[in-house]
Parts: C-alpha cells; sequence; structure tokens
C-alpha cells in the first residue's frame, strides 16, 4: 500500500498600498530602519488602529480572483502571543469570520488540469524585522537582536489553502499560479526574494485510500520556488520513513535548511500556543455589501487562467498559450494589436515568445522599453506569407525592426532582404542554372531526384540567395518535368 | 466554591515572572474573583455580538494616504537600548 | 472668596472683562497647590514652565482679540493617562518611569487648540484600574474633604486638584465610573459622555470599548463646556462617532418640567449607606416638585452587570498592556532572553492591583474559558442594552446614587478587591451600555463628606442629562468647599 502526502499551502502576500494597513506610515523597501513608524506601528501607548479601504478591496479582489465568497460582514480579532517584533504583543488578524472564503484556484501538472480549493483569504498586519547579530550571524549564535519596525503594520493577507495538494510538484504550480494571479491583480510586488510573498506549507501523509488525516507538520523558510518543491519532496519521505518504521510524528513547526537540504524542528516554547483570540474592541465591524462587491468584481482585469483559455480558444496549443499568458504583458498586447490586424495567432504568438523574447534577452532590453507594435507584427508576418521575404531572412527584418530601423517592408528593402519572386527573373535564373549543369539534368532524369537541392542551391547562388527557393524548386521540377 | 486555577501557567500566557508566593496569593485572589464574576456563566443570553459599540456603526475606514511618520531621534530618545537606528534587545527564544 | 473657588464661566467673564488675567488665574491655582500638595498629592507632575508659556499666549491672544472660546486662559488638569508630547506620561505605573510621549492625545490638541492651560498630569490608580487612588505607584491621593480618606478613583488626582482649587477643571477617564464616582466622593461634577463621543487617541487604553474620557469641573454648565471642547469627531480613533452631536447649552436651564425620571430600582439597600440613600431620596422629591413624572424602573441585569464588567475589563485590559515589555519604552529589566527580559520587566513594573487583573482577564480569554467568560459577559452586555432602551421608552432619564457610600477611609478596602470592586455597583453598566451618565453634588453627610447624584441618559442622549442634571444642582444648592488646613511647606 502507498502513502498519500496531504498538503496545504498558507501564502502572506503583502499589499502595495501606499501606506500601512492601520496607519498612515508609508510602506516600501529598503528604507533606513525606524523610519517609517508612527504611535500606531510602533505600539506606543495610547495609540489607535484604523483600516486602510485600499487594502479591503484588494483582499476582495484575490478572493473573487480565486472564486471565493465574499463575506457580508467581518470583523477583526486580536491573535494575542508575545514576540519581540510584534509592538502591541498581539497582532490584529481575522479569527472566524475571514473577509473571503471557499474559493479554488485551477493548475494543471503534467498536462492535467487539477482544482485546489482555497479555504480562506484573511487580512492582517506584517511584523517588524528581527537582525540576529553575533557570531555567523546565525540564530543560534546570535548574541542580540536588531529590531526594525519599518514592515510592523504593512498590510498582509493570508490565503490558506484546503489540503487538496497532493504533490511537491503541485504544490510549487500552486504557489507559481497564485503568486502570478497577486501580481497580475497589481495589488503586491509578490517577489519571493524581497518577502513580499512568503510560503508555507503544512504537510501529513497517510495510507492511500484512507480519509483520516496523518499528523500535520508545517514547514517554514522556503524562499524560492525550487526550495518549496525540495524542502517538500524531503519532507514527505521523512514522514514516511518515520511512519515506516514505526515510529511516531509529532506535531511541530520545521525550519527548511536550504544548505543541508533537510528539515529541522524549531525550538518551540513550552506550552502550544493559546492566540486567545476575542473581537478587536479599537475597530467596528465591515459590512462589504454586494455593491462594493460588485465593483471589485468589475474592476479585476483578465487573470491567468481567464487569458490562457483565450489563447486557445483562438489557436494555439496549450503550451504556447502558456508561455505566452506568463510572458510580460507588453508582449501580450502587442499579440493582441497583431491579431486585430489580421495575422494568425499562432504565428503572431511564436514571433512573441520565440525571436522577439529571444532578441530582448540577449541585447538585456527591458520588457519596457520594447518597441514593436502589432502592426509591425503583422506586417512582418504578411511579408513571409507573401513570399516577400523568406523566413530566414525575416528574422534579421524583425532585428532591423526592433532596433528602430523602419517598418518591415522597408527594413527588407534596406537590407535587400527581398525575395526575387518575379517569375520571369526567376525563370532566366532557372534556365540559366539548368544549361549549367547538364549533368545534373542527366542525373535527375535518370532519376536521382534529390539533385533538384543542388539545382535549387545553384539558382540561389545566382540571385545571391534572393530566390524565394520554392518557388525556384516548383520551377526546376515543371521545367524538368517537361524535358523529359 | 473559589474555581481552581492553573496559574503558573496564566502567567507564563502573561509573561509575567512572579514568585511562587506570589503566584500563590494571585491564585486565591483570583478563584474568589472569579467565583464573583462566575455568576454569568447562568446566564441565557442572545448570542455573541461582534461589536459593543453602542452606536453600531460600521466600515470606519481611512484612506490609502500617508501621513509623515515620527521622528526616529525622539522615538529612540525613550528606546532602552538602541543602535544604529534599531532597537537592541538580547536574543529571542524562537518564535511561538 | 479666592480666585480658584470660580467656575470656569465665572473665570472667563473676569478674563474678558480684564478683572483678572490667565497669568493670574494659573498662579491661584499653583498658589493652592504648593500650600495643598503635601496634604493631597493629587499631581504627579506640574509643569509650571509650559503652564506659564500657554496663559501668556492666553493673555496676548485675548488682547488682540482672538477668542478661541470658554476654556481659553483656563488652568485644566490631566489625568496622567494621557499622552502629552515631551511632558512625562506615566499612567502612575513603573513601567512607564520617565516615559515621554512623542505625541500629544487627541483631547490634549484640542484643548491646546481651544487656549486652554495644562498646569499638569494628576495621579490615578495605576493603568486606571482601581477605585480609589491607592494603587498609584507613586503613593496615593487624599481627599479634600479629609485628608485620611481616598478621593474615590481611578481619576482620584483630577478630582482632588479640581476639588482643592488646583485647577479649574480637570479630564479624567471613565471604565467603569472611574470619573464619576470620584466625583461624587470630592464633592465636584464629573461625567462620562457616549461612548465614542470623545476621542480615544492619546489615552493609555485600559479597556477599549468602556474607557471614555470626560470633564471633572464645579459646575454643571463647566463639565458642558468642557466636552463641548473636547468632543467630536477623529479619523483616528476608528470608534468614533461621525454624526451629529447634541446641542448640549440650549436645554440646560429649561428644568424638569414634563420630564420622565426613572428611579433604578436595584440601585439601593444592601450595601448603600443611608445617609446616601436618603440625599438621593431628596433630590428626587424635588424633582418631582419642580415638574417632572418619577417612574420606578427595573433593571434586572444591573445585579449582574458589575460581574460581567470585571471579565471584560481585565480581559481587554490584559491584552492592551501586552505592550509594556521593555522593548521599545519604559522600564527594562535586565534579561538573557528577550523572553527572560519581558517577563521580568512586566513582574517588576505592574503593581499588585495590575497583574491581577492581567491574570484575570488572561485566564478569561484562554482556550476552554472563552466562551463561559467572556463570551457571556459580552451576552450580558447585549442584554443590559436591550433593558436600557426598554426604560428610555418610559422615562427620558434615569437617576440613582452615583456611589453606594461615601469616601471611605485611606486602605480600608485595599486588601479586599471584591469590596473595592462593588463600590463601581451605580456606575459600571453604563460603561458597558456605552452611555452617558453625569455625577452632581448635592449634599453632605453627617461626617462633611460629599454625596453625589447620578444622571444617566441614552447614549447621545446629553441634552437630556445636562438638563436634568443642571435642574439637580439647582434644586440641590450645594455649595460647600473643602476646608483644608494650611500646610507651611
Amino acid at each position: 500500500m502507498t502513502w498519500e502526502p496531504v498538503i496545504g499551502i498558507e501564502v502572506h502576500v503583502e499589499l502595495a498600498t501606499k501606506s500601512k494597513m492601520f496607519c498612515g506610515c508609508a510602506v516600501g523597501f529598503g528604507a533606513d530602519p525606524n523610519t517609517n513608524v508612527c504611535p500606531v506601528c510602533l505600539g506606543l501607548p495610547g495609540a489607535l488602529p484604523v483600516p486602510n479601504r485600499q487594502a479591503i478591496e484588494w483582499i476582495m479582489a484575490i478572493g473573487l480572483a480565486l472564486n471565493c465568497e465574499v463575506a457580508d460582514r467581518s470583523v477583526f480579532h486580536r491573535k494575542n502571543y508575545f514576540y519581540a517584533d510584534l509592538p502591541k504583543n498581539y497582532q490584529i488578524s481575522q479569527f472566524d469570520i475571514p473577509v473571503c472564503h471557499d474559493g479554488h484556484l485551477d493548475i494543471t501538472i503534467d498536462g492535467e488540469a487539477r482544482r485546489i480549493g482555497i479555504e480562506r483569504a484573511h487580512m492582517e498586519e506584517d511584523t517588524g524585522k528581527s537582525t540576529h547579530v553575533g557570531d555567523g550571524g546565525r540564530i543560534h549564535a546570535a548574541t542580540a537582536t536588531l529590531l526594525d519596525f519599518n514592515r510592523s503594520g504593512v498590510p498582509l493577507v493570508e490565503v490558506v489553502s484546503k489540503p487538496d495538494i497532493r504533490s511537491a510538484a503541485e504544490a510549487r504550480e500552486y504557489a507559481i499560479e497564485l503568486r502570478s494571479l497577486v501580481s497580475e491583480l497589481g495589488v503586491s510586488d509578490a517577489r519571493l526574494e524581497e518577502g513580499s510573498i512568503r510560503f508555507d506549507a503544512n504537510i501529513s501523509v497517510r495510507r492511500e485510500g484512507t480519509e483520516q488525516l496523518g499528523t500535520k507538520v508545517e514547514i517554514k523558510n522556503m524562499n524560492s520556488f525550487r526550495s518549496l518543491e525540495r524542502a517538500i519532496d524531503f519532507e514527505i519521505t521523512r514522514q514516511i520513513e518515520v511512519l515506516e518504521a514505526g515510529g511516531q510524528l509529532v506535531q511541530e513547526t520545521r525550519h527548511w535548511d536550504e544548505e543541508a537540504g533537510i528539515t529541522h524542528p524549531m525550538r518551540t516554547k513550552e506550552g502550544s500556543s493559546d492566540y486567545r483570540y476575542f473581537t478587536e474592541p479599537d475597530l467596528v465591524p465591515m459590512v462589504m455589501g454586494d455593491a462594493w462587491v460588485e465593483e471589485v468584481r468589475s474592476g479585476l482585469p483578465e487573470l491567468p487562467a481567464a487569458r490562457r483559455a483565450r489563447y486557445i480558444a483562438s489557436g494555439l496549443d496549450v503550451d504556447l498559450a502558456g508561455v505566452l499568458s506568463d510572458s510580460p504583458k507588453v508582449l501580450r498586447d502587442t499579440y493582441e494589436d497583431a491579431v486585430t490586424d489580421g495575422a494568425s495567432s499562432r504565428a503572431a504568438a511564436n514571433w512573441l515568445t520565440g525571436e522577439v523574447t529571444a532578441w530582448l534577452r540577449r541585447t538585456e532590453t527591458d520588457a519596457g522599453d520594447f518597441q514593436l507594435t502589432g502592426a509591425q507584427l503583422a506586417e512582418l508576418i504578411a511579408i513571409v506569407d507573401d513570399g516577400t521575404v523568406s523566413s530566414s531572412a525575416a528574422k534579421e527584418v524583425l532585428e532591423g525592426v526592433l532596433d528602430g530601423e523602419g517598418e518591415p517592408r522597408a527594413v527588407a528593402e534596406a537590407r535587400d532582404l527581398v525575395q526575387i519572386s518575379d517569375t520571369s527573373t526567376l525563370e532566366e535564373a532557372v534556365d540559366g542554372a539548368l544549361a549549367a549543369n547538364p549533368d545534373a539534368v542527366e542525373n535527375y532524369k535518370a532519376g536521382e531526384t534529390k539533385v533538384i537541392g543542388f539545382l535549387v542551391g545553384q539558382v540561389m547562388r545566382a540571385t545571391q540567395g534572393k530566390a524565394d527557393p520554392q518557388l525556384v524548386n516548383e520551377m526546376l521540377r515543371e521545367k524538368l518535368a517537361s524535358l523529359s | 466554591m473559589p474555581i481552581d486555577i492553573d496559574i503558573a501557567h496564566v502567567a507564563r500566557l502573561a509573561r509575567l515572572a512572579l514568585s511562587d508566593a506570589e503566584l500563590e496569593v494571585y491564585k486565591s485572589q483570583l478563584g474568589d474573583i472569579l467565583d464573583h464574576a462566575a455568576r454569568v456563566q447562568s446566564f441565557e443570553g442572545e448570542p455573541q455580538i461582534d461589536s459593543a459599540h453602542p452606536l453600531g456603526f460600521v466600515n470606519a475606514f481611512r484612506e490609502d494616504e500617508t501621513r509623515p511618520s515620527l521622528d526616529r531621534a525622539e522615538i529612540l530618545a525613550q528606546a532602552p537600548a538602541s543602535e544604529n537606528g534599531y532597537f537592541v534587545v538580547p536574543p529571542a527564544m524562537e518564535e511561538q | 472668596m479666592s480666585l480658584t473657588d470660580l467656575t470656569i464661566v465665572e473665570a472667563g467673564e473676569r478674563l474678558r472683562s480684564g478683572e483678572v488675567s490667565s497669568v493670574e488665574l494659573l498662579e491661584a491655582a499653583l498658589d493652592v497647590a504648593s500650600r495643598t500638595e503635601a496634604q493631597l498629592h493629587a499631581y504627579l507632575t506640574i509643569d509650571r514652565e509650559g503652564a506659564r508659556a500657554a496663559a501668556e499666549a492666553a493673555d496676548a491672544g485675548l488682547a488682540a482679540g482672538d477668542d478661541r472660546g470658554p476654556l481659553l486662559g483656563i488652568p485644566i488638569a490631566l489625568k496622567d493617562n494621557m499622552c502629552t508630547r515631551g511632558l512625562e506620561t506615566t499612567a502612575a505605573s513603573q513601567i512607564l518611569a520617565g516615559y515621554e510621549p512623542p505625541y500629544d492625545a487627541t483631547v490634549v490638541s484640542k484643548l491646546r487648540e481651544a487656549g486652554a492651560v495644562i498646569v499638569g498630569k494628576t495621579n490615578l490608580d495605576e493603568f486606571a484600574m482601581g477605585s480609589s487612588t491607592e494603587n498609584s505607584a507613586y503613593g496615593p491621593s487624599f481627599n479634600p474633604w479629609d485628608i485620611g480618606r481616598v478621593p474615590g478613583g481611578s481619576s482620584g488626582g483630577s478630582a482632588a486638584a479640581v476639588a482643592a482649587g488646583s485647577a479649574y477643571g480637570a479630564l479624567g477617564s471613565d471604565t467603569g465610573g472611574s470619573i464619576r464616582q470620584p466625583a461624587s466622593l470630592t464633592g465636584i461634577v464629573g461625567l462620562k459622555p457616549t461612548y465614542g463621543t470623545v476621542s480615544r487617541y492619546g489615552l493609555i487604553a485600559f479597556a477599549s470599548s468602556l474607557d471614555q474620557i470626560g470633564p471633572l469641573s464645579k459646575s454643571v454648565t463647566d463639565a458642558a463646556l468642557t466636552l463641548e471642547a473636547i468632543w467630536g469627531h477623529d479619523p483616528l480613533d476608528a470608534t468614533s462617532y461621525a454624526g451629529e452631536y447634541p446641542d448640549l447649552m440650549s436645554d440646560l436651564d429649561r428644568g424638569v418640567d414634563g420630564m420622565r425620571i426613572g428611579v433604578v430600582a436595584e440601585m439601593a439597600g444592601e450595601g448603600y449607606e443611608p445617609a446616601v440613600e436618603q440625599a438621593v431620596a431628596g433630590i428626587v422629591e424635588k424633582l418631582s416638585d419642580a415638574g417632572a413624572e418619577i417612574v420606578e424602573v427595573s433593571l434586572p441585569t444591573v445585579d449582574i452587570a458589575l460581574s460581567a464588567y470585571y471579565l471584560v475589563a481585565p480581559a481587554e485590559a490584559s491584552a492592551n498592556l501586552a505592550r509594556f515589555d521593555g522593548i521599545r519604552y519604559g522600564l527594562r529589566a535586565d534579561g538573557v532572553t528577550t523572553e527572560d527580559l519581558m517577563a521580568k520587566t512586566r513582574a517588576e513594573g505592574f503593581g499588585p492591583e495590575v497583574t491581577r487583573r492581567i491574570l484575570l482577564g488572561t485566564y478569561a480569554l484562554s482556550a476552554g474559558y472563552y466562551d463561559a467568560f467572556y463570551g457571556q459577559a459580552q451576552r450580558v452586555r447585549v442584554a443590559l442594552r436591550e433593558e436600557y432602551a426598554t426604560a428610555y421608552g418610559k422615562v427620558d432619564v434615569l437617576v440613582s446614587p452615583t456611589s453606594p457610600t461615601v469616601a471611605f477611609p485611606v486602605g480600608a478596602k485595599v486588601d479586599d478587591p471584591l469590596s473595592m470592586y462593588l463600590t463601581d455597583i451605580c456606575t459600571n453598566p453604563l460603561n458597558l451600555v456605552g452611555h452617558p451618565g453625569i455625577s452632581v453634588p448635592v449634599a453632605l453627610d453627617h461626617q462633611n463628606l460629599p454625596i453625589g447624584f447620578q444622571v444617566m441618559a441614552p447614549a447621545l442622549g446629553e441634552a437630556a442629562m445636562f438638563r436634568a442634571a443642571a435642574e439637580v444642582e439647582r434644586l440641590a444648592r450645594f455649595t460647600a468647599r473643602p476646608e483644608l488646613a494650611e500646610v507651611v511647606t
């Protein structure tokens, strides 16, 4: 009998509001320590919180994008625990009536669609940052802790999935998709490396086919998608090993050590966390109301899943749709315009995800500085279709357009890339090649049909490579056929 | 009859480093007070309210605008220990 | 009659007639302070320099025609749980010894805007937890009527200052009766407004859903003027009322003819001193003679209100006081780890009453006990609110004694927390429901100790409350002032 991993992912998203959740201090990354603080986010005596309306709109947006229900009425709670980076020694959070609940996120894994349930999305405030200083800068050898409260009070949305995930790879897909969605909504920078999006995993295993959940272990400190996958894989293996050896698992929080490639238990306080939740008396309830919910819903941008589906419907295969959907917005906008101008969706997508993306990388151009209009792309595709340039020459034309040399046709001409498709000119060249290579003609007539490649080559040489090779090939065949 | 309380546990939750003698005194005092306060237990009332506010209003928000922050020097002047713009404390134990 | 016997209204008239200056008003108050502080200990900090500057500015302003209103140039004392920028604010606790807030409470800003002269910070029970001011970490305050007795609490310092004359008015805070009860015990007026009408931004929190700031003064009109100066919507307080505020002054002299006045049946009987009950009954009779209809009203839930209060208040306080951990401000004890430092700081910095309430509150909220205690207490609040609503269907205001007893001797209740809590029995229900209440001095008992009469009104019913209170004041004709033996310092 095999083991089945049961995984849930908790995501913390820092919202990119201008001001903090409960006060007017600026939200920003990298400011001098303790320069964006006030009585409220510093937990000074007498300070009071007032919620940021924009943050509430944005958590509604996240919830709606995740197909959640938005609560009619929601309240804040105090989550009470003592920690140096938590100025009030309670965090204003939400307990049993979160703003959003019961949604789902669709992911694709190994070509198959999977629906991961979303338990809830709730609003809370971030804590300050501790830096441990001392020998080696590692927690267990620290001699002091430095506290910076700039991050204290930044709006944080916590999204909790249902334990529907069944593998580390799935977890990674889920995380990537969620990050992409949040970034798409424009509500967060969602940068793992900066900490504006953070992932924790809850993992247990059970015998396949059983219903009961095993002992749940929480894993923290996964700072990249890769380490998320590695950590979960490790933990699943660890848990199975323990259970197969007849041991028991401890319900605990473990820390992922990227260097060593293992999880190890975090030293927890004796006595479990009793958060003593109660309704935040310094705040009043929030009533979202249908009108506000609809306003937020109608303001949502097109989300990745919907976009991918639209691309597929317009003729792109799943993989191409996915790659295009993940491309920067400027490229996607160019795609839309090109298709509007009549270009084939597949051609446009291939050019943008292929040559254009390669050029951006090669020239280290920022997507924001990129200049290729949809009309230009459509023209480029058209001049390949109508034979003005060969498909290989088109790559040079593209470069010319990207370098700002002009419109595709103009660039083709300026760079002398225009194919010769004029039949009389071609006929002259074809006749010339046939006349200059009687042995080849004889060989062809004797049945060596592949000699035609050589003849095409001769015509190309004679025309400095500008002949339309397809047309040349056709003409040669016709003439050779008539010579026999 | 006074209620029995795990006073050491409560003191730990509240981060109060009290002596055993102090804990004993508080335990008995708390027992008496809770006895009195426990009269609410027999009360049959409506489901829990989510806001005690008598004027019952909702949706008190602020707009997403920045306000000037405090002057760091003035804040750190009140700090028991600070260094290079940071508050300084001994190393913490692991977070809960 | 000395200057400090003047009400704010009277002082204001003399300021404007040029008969007296703000500086003179201040000097008179400071003079009383220097003669009485050794006995009363009403103040923790007197800010002579700051007050002087404010008084001079008021005089200059008035001379230049800039009349900011009734509090201009008036020396006012502030309970030391309201943040004053750059001026020590301790909440009468060791844990905040030497703490200077980097900001002003909203009410403080408003007072400064109004041109008031802030004399200093008055003594209180530590973190406003108490009914006698004996829980102050800096020593108790004493009652100007008898310095062997308490001035009440927790705003005992503010009450003593106003009663003695070392301030013309004061602000206090009221969570279970902490303005009204000391006002009653010191023979002055004190009121708690409707919850949400006075900003709590900058008030060091005790119980967030119960705390309100209010005035202590020598007359009902003074209290009304002070309330008008400090109330109003504050965007920095999410529980602050943004609607229309009552007009306090129009009905002030209207009298009670035609008013329906309810006497709370449960606020009488065992535990109430006979002199108190007689004084209150006497006033009720006079109110009836003056044209009011007297109705007996029963509020049965009032009997367990105190129990609910002693669960809700400490629970909220236990979280509000968690921020005092030795990390960012205030006292810091030595500790090897942060955990250690926090626990030692708090044990060292908090007094016994505060410690008791934090333990009680933590317990009431902890896993397994939440619903039986805190949850149930919240239900009592709902029931109480409904009972009051039903009562106000039959009457315009409710009345009762403010306190079941007159001022008790220092030390009499300190070792019996439960008996101390019972002194709040008439006042705490209003905090639970968020309604306004005012105490008006009406008589002295045979020991020459003041008795206070409480008028209560529904939320935002301050107009009716003041109307009745003004009449009570007129009917009582209570003009007595405490005689303080002069101590030569």
